[in-house]
C-alpha cells in the first residue's frame, strides 16, 4: 500500500459545499490532493459574466484555504457532443432525458477520470453521496448513508471496472454533517446554496431555455378518450405525471399529464393523482449496465427505483435475447417515464441500471407512454 | 522538489537592489509630490529623478513620460486618448491580430463606438508585413498600434520600418513595448515612435507601475479626471514607492542588459539542446533564430500533447510555464496569437507552451526542465 502522502487524489470541484468538504476530508487524511474545476458549459450572459467564473472563484478560495493546488479543465466540446446532444435528441423523441446520468457516464467518470489519471492520480474523488466498498477484491457501489441524498441513481451507468479508482468521501455522511464540517472549517462555500435542477440550465426558466434549442410545436391536449381539453405549448415541456402548467379549469379533481403522442403531437391528460392511466406494472430497460459480476441471463428478483428520491420497490427482472431487460413490478407504479433511468438494488448495493424504453401494463406496452 | 520558474513574461521577481531601494523609500519618504511644503518637495525631487531615468532609458525628453499603473493603463491611455483627440481628423485605426488583450480590447471597444479598425494578419512566424501596414493606411487613419515584441512568441515586429513609414505620413504610431523594454535597446527618436508603453513588473520592478511615452506635441485626451497630475494626462497621486522601485529596476537593466541578453540566449539554446538530447518532439512557434526573436521567450508546440494536461503536469512536477491566456473560469482559451499564425484548426493551438526565462534561471535548470518534460511526454504518450 502506498502511503497517503504519496497517493495522489484528484478531486472534481464544482465550487459547491459537497466537493469542498470532499477535498477537506482527503487533505485531513494526508493525501496528495489536487483540485480540478470542470468547465462544461459556456453560459456567458449579455454582460460577459459567466456563472462558471463565480464557481471557479469559489474553488480557488477553498483550495487556497486547504493549501492544495487547483486547475481547471475545459470539457465544453465533449459535454456538448455527449450530453447536450443526447439531451436534445431525447426531447425531440418525446422522452424525458436524464442529463446527470449521462454526464456521470461520459464526462465525470470518463473524460474527467482520464484527465485525472493523466495527471498521475491514483484516485478520482467526487462529492457524490455514494460509497465504494471492497469485499474480497470485489468492488461494489453502495448507496450513501444519507437516504435523502443518495446519488447512486445518477451513477448507474458508470463502468464497474473504474470503481477501484473512485473515492466518495461523503458517502458515509449525512448532508447535515457536511454542512457542519464546512462551517467548522469556515470554508468559503460553507453557506453556499446547493445547486438545483439541470446544471446547464441553472436558475433559468426551463421552458425558455429549451425553446432556444428546439422549436416548440403547440398542439392539442386531449383525454385518452379523445376529448379536447385545450392547447399545449410543445410536448417537450411536459413530463408524465406533471400537474403544473396545464391550465385546465373546471370542477372535479386536478388534471395531470398521462402521456404523449409524438406523431399526432397530442398531449394526453387525465383527472386525478391516482388515476389508472398513470399506473403501470412493468417496463423494458435498455442500455443496461451491471455494476457487479454475475450471470444476467436468468430471471432474478431485486429492488428498483424509477426516479431519484423514490423508495425502491420489489421487481422481477427478465433478460431478453436482444440484451434488453423486462422489469415486472410486484405492485403497480405511478408515472413511469420513458427516457429516465431504472436502477437496481440488492439491499444497499447498487447492482446496475438502464434507460426506460417502454412502459408495460398487463404484459402490453402502454401506448400513450410509448 | 525544486521549483523552476519559467514564466518571466507573465511577471518577474523583484530584483534585490530594487527591494533595497523600496525599503529605504518606505522608511525615509512619504510626501505627496504635489504638496508645496518640504515633505512634498522631497518626494517631488525623487519623482522627477525617476522621470528623468525613464526618459533617458528610451532617449526621450523628461516631459514625455507619463507614469501609469502599468502596461494596461498606458495602452488604454494611448489608444483611447489618441482616438478621442483625433476624432475630427478621422475614424480609422490599424492594429494586428496578435496584440495583447490590453490593446485588442480597447480597440474593440472603439470599434463598438463607431471607429473603423483594420486588424493586420501575421505570417507563420508571427510577424507583420510592412507592406500590409502600408496597404492598410487611409486618409482617415488616426492611429496605428503595433506591438514591439509579441508576449507569446517573442517575435519582434518591424517597428523601425513602421515608424519611418508613419512619420512620413504624419500618422501617430503607438507600440506596446512591455515585452521589449527589458531586452531591447529602445530609442524612440531613431525608431520614430510617438507613443510607447512599458511596465515595471516585467523588468524585475514592482507591480502597479509603468509609463507611457508620449512624444511632445502629440494630442492626447485624458482618461482620468482629478488632481491633474502627470501634466493632466494621468490624475491621481503618483505611486511614488513603486516608481522608485521601477527607477532602480531601469538602472539595473541599463547596466545588465547585454549580460541578460546573453544569459537568456544561453538558456533558450540549452533548453532546445536538452530537448533534442532527450528526443522530445517539438516545433517552434515563431522562429528559433534570434534575429527576429527576443531570446527570453520561447514558444514550443509538443505534438500529441494537450495543453491543459501538459501545463498541469508541469506545475505538479515543479515547472511553472504558461500558455495563451486563462479564461475567467480557469480553463485555457486557445491562443489568438497562434490562431493568427497557424489558423483556427491547427493542433498547435491546443499543444503549445510558452517558456520565458529570467536572470535567476540556470543552465542546469534547463536540463532539469527537459528531463521533466521528457518524463511527462513519455508517460502521456504511453497511456494512449
Amino acid at each position: 500500500m502506498k502511503e497517503n502522502a504519496n497517493t495522489r487524489v484528484v478531486v472534481g470541484m464544482s465550487g459547491g459545499v459537497d466537493s469542498s468538504v470532499t477535498a477537506l476530508l482527503l487533505k485531513q487524511q494526508g493525501y496528495d490532493v489536487v483540485g480540478i474545476f470542470m468547465k462544461n458549459w459556456d453560459d456567458t450572459d449579455e454582460f460577459g459574466v459567466c456563472t462558471a467564473t463565480k464557481d471557479y472563484e469559489d474553488v480557488v478560495r477553498v483550495c487556497n484555504q486547504l493549501d492544495i493546488p487547483y486547475y481547471a479543465v475545459n470539457f465544453e466540446k465533449q459535454y456538448w457532443d455527449k450530453v447536450f446532444t443526447y439531451f436534445l435528441d431525447e426531447y425531440k423523441a418525446g422522452r424525458t432525458p436524464n442529463p446527470d446520468v449521462m454526464c456521470n457516464k461520459e464526462i465525470k467518470f470518463k473524460a474527467f477520470l482520464d484527465h485525472a489519471m493523466s495527471l498521475g492520480a491514483d484516485y478520482l474523488a467526487t462529492g457524490h453521496y455514494a460509497q465504494v466498498r471492497e469485499r474480497n477484491g470485489q468492488y461494489e457501489l453502495l448507496k450513501g448513508v444519507d437516504d435523502n441524498k443518495d446519488q447512486t441513481y445518477f451513477l448507474n451507468q458508470i463502468p464497474k471496472e473504474i470503481l477501484p479508482k473512485i473515492m466518495f468521501p461523503l458517502g458515509g455522511m449525512e448532508k447535515k454533517e457536511v454542512r457542519e464540517i464546512a462551517k467548522e472549517h469556515d470554508l468559503a462555500t460553507a453557506t453556499k446554496k446547493d445547486s438545483t435542477g439541470i446544471c446547464f440550465i441553472g436558475e433559468r426558466n426551463f421552458k425558455e431555455f429549451l425553446s432556444e434549442y428546439l422549436p416548440a410545436q403547440p398542439g392539442e391536449m386531449r383525454t385518452l378518450s379523445g376529448e379536447i381539453k385545450g392547447q399545449h405549448d410543445g410536448l417537450m415541456y411536459y413530463t408524465i405525471g406533471q400537474r403544473q402548467g396545464l391550465g385546465i379549469g373546471g370542477s372535479g379533481e386536478p388534471w395531470f399529464v398521462v402521456g404523449k403522442n409524438l406523431e399526432e403531437n397530442v398531449l394526453y391528460v387525465g383527472q386525478g393523482y391516482d388515476q389508472d392511466a398513470l399506473y403501470a406494472d412493468g417496463l423494458e430497460a435498455v442500455d443496461v449496465n451491471w455494476l457487479i459480476d454475475g450471470d444476467f441471463t436468468q430471471p432474478f428478483t431485486c429492488k428498483a427505483k424509477f426516479r431519484y428520491r423514490q423508495e425502491e420497490c420489489p421487481v422481477s427482472v427478465y433478460p431478453q435475447t436482444d440484451g434488453s431487460f423486462m422489469v415486472q413490478f410486484d405492485e403497480q407504479q405511478r408515472a413511469i417515464t420513458p427516457g429516465q433511468a431504472v436502477v437496481f438494488y440488492d439491499e444497499d448495493v447498487c447492482i446496475g441500471g438502464g434507460t426506460i424504453e417502454r412502459v408495460y401494463k398487463n404484459e402490453q406496452p402502454v401506448k400513450h407512454l410509448a | 522538489m525544486k521549483r523552476i520558474y519559467l514564466d518571466h513574461a507573465a511577471t518577474t521577481p523583484i530584483h534585490p537592489s530594487v527591494k533595497e531601494v523600496m525599503r529605504d523609500v518606505m522608511e525615509d519618504s512619504f510626501g505627496n509630490p504635489s504638496s508645496i511644503h518640504h515633505f512634498g518637495r522631497e518626494s517631488r525631487k525623487r519623482l522627477d529623478e525617476a522621470r528623468m531615468t525613464m526618459a533617458n532609458s528610451i532617449n526621450a525628453n523628461y516631459e514625455s513620460i507619463i507614469f501609469t499603473s502599468g502596461g494596461t493603463e498606458a495602452n488604454n491611455l494611448a489608444i483611447f486618448g489618441t482616438a478621442y483627440a483625433n476624432r475630427n481628423k478621422g475614424n480609422h485605426i490599424i492594429t494586428t491580430n496578435i496584440e495583447h488583450h490590453a490593446v485588442l480590447h480597447p480597440v474593440e471597444q472603439l470599434e463598438k463606438e463607431g471607429f473603423d479598425v483594420t486588424y493586420l494578419p501575421v505570417d507563420e512566424k508571427g510577424m507583420v508585413d510592412i507592406m500590409d501596414v502600408k496597404k492598410a493606411l487611409r486618409k482617415d487613419t488616426i492611429l496605428v498600434t503595433i506591438m514591439y515584441v509579441n508576449n507569446e512568441t517573442g517575435m519582434k515586429q518591424p517597428v523601425q520600418m513602421i515608424g519611418n513609414l508613419l512619420r512620413s505620413r504624419g500618422i501617430p504610431f503607438h507600440t506596446d513595448a512591455v515585452q521589449a523594454y527589458g531586452v531591447e535597446e529602445i530609442d524612440v527618436e531613431e525608431l520614430k515612435i510617438d507613443l510607447l508603453t512599458t511596465s515595471s513588473h516585467k523588468i524585475y520592478g514592482p507591480k502597479g507601475v509603468g509609463f507611457l511615452y508620449k512624444r511632445e506635441g502629440l494630442n492626447l485626451t485624458q482618461r482620468l479626471y482629478g488632481g491633474e497630475q502627470e501634466r493632466t494626462w494621468r490624475s491621481g497621486t503618483e505611486n511614488t514607492l513603486a516608481i522608485e522601485g521601477f527607477k532602480k529596476a531601469v538602472e539595473v537593466l541599463k547596466e545588465e542588459r547585454t549580460k541578460r541578453y546573453d544569459h537568456y540566449k544561453q538558456l533558450s539554446e540549452r533548453l532546445i539542446q536538452a530537448l533534442d538530447e532527450k528526443n522530445v518532439e517539438y516545433h517552434i512557434n515563431g522562429d528559433l533564430s534570434t534575429e527576429h526573436r527576443v531570446p527570453n521567450i520561447l514558444n514550443l508546440s509538443f505534438p500529441g500533447m494537450d495543453v491543459e494536461i501538459f501545463l498541469t503536469n508541469l506545475d505538479l512536477s515543479g515547472v511553472a510555464v504558461s500558455s495563451g491566456s486563462a479564461c475567467t473560469a480557469g480553463s485555457i482559451d486557445p491562443s489568438h496569437v497562434l490562431k493568427a499564425m497557424y489558423g483556427e484548426d491547427s493542433p498547435r493551438l491546443r499543444n503549445s507552451i510558452r517558456f520565458s526565462f529570467g536572470m535567476d534561471n540556470t543552465v542546469e535548470e534547463m536540463t532539469l526542465v527537459a528531463e521533466r518534460i521528457e518524463k511527462i511526454v513519455n508517460r502521456l504518450s504511453s497511456n494512449v
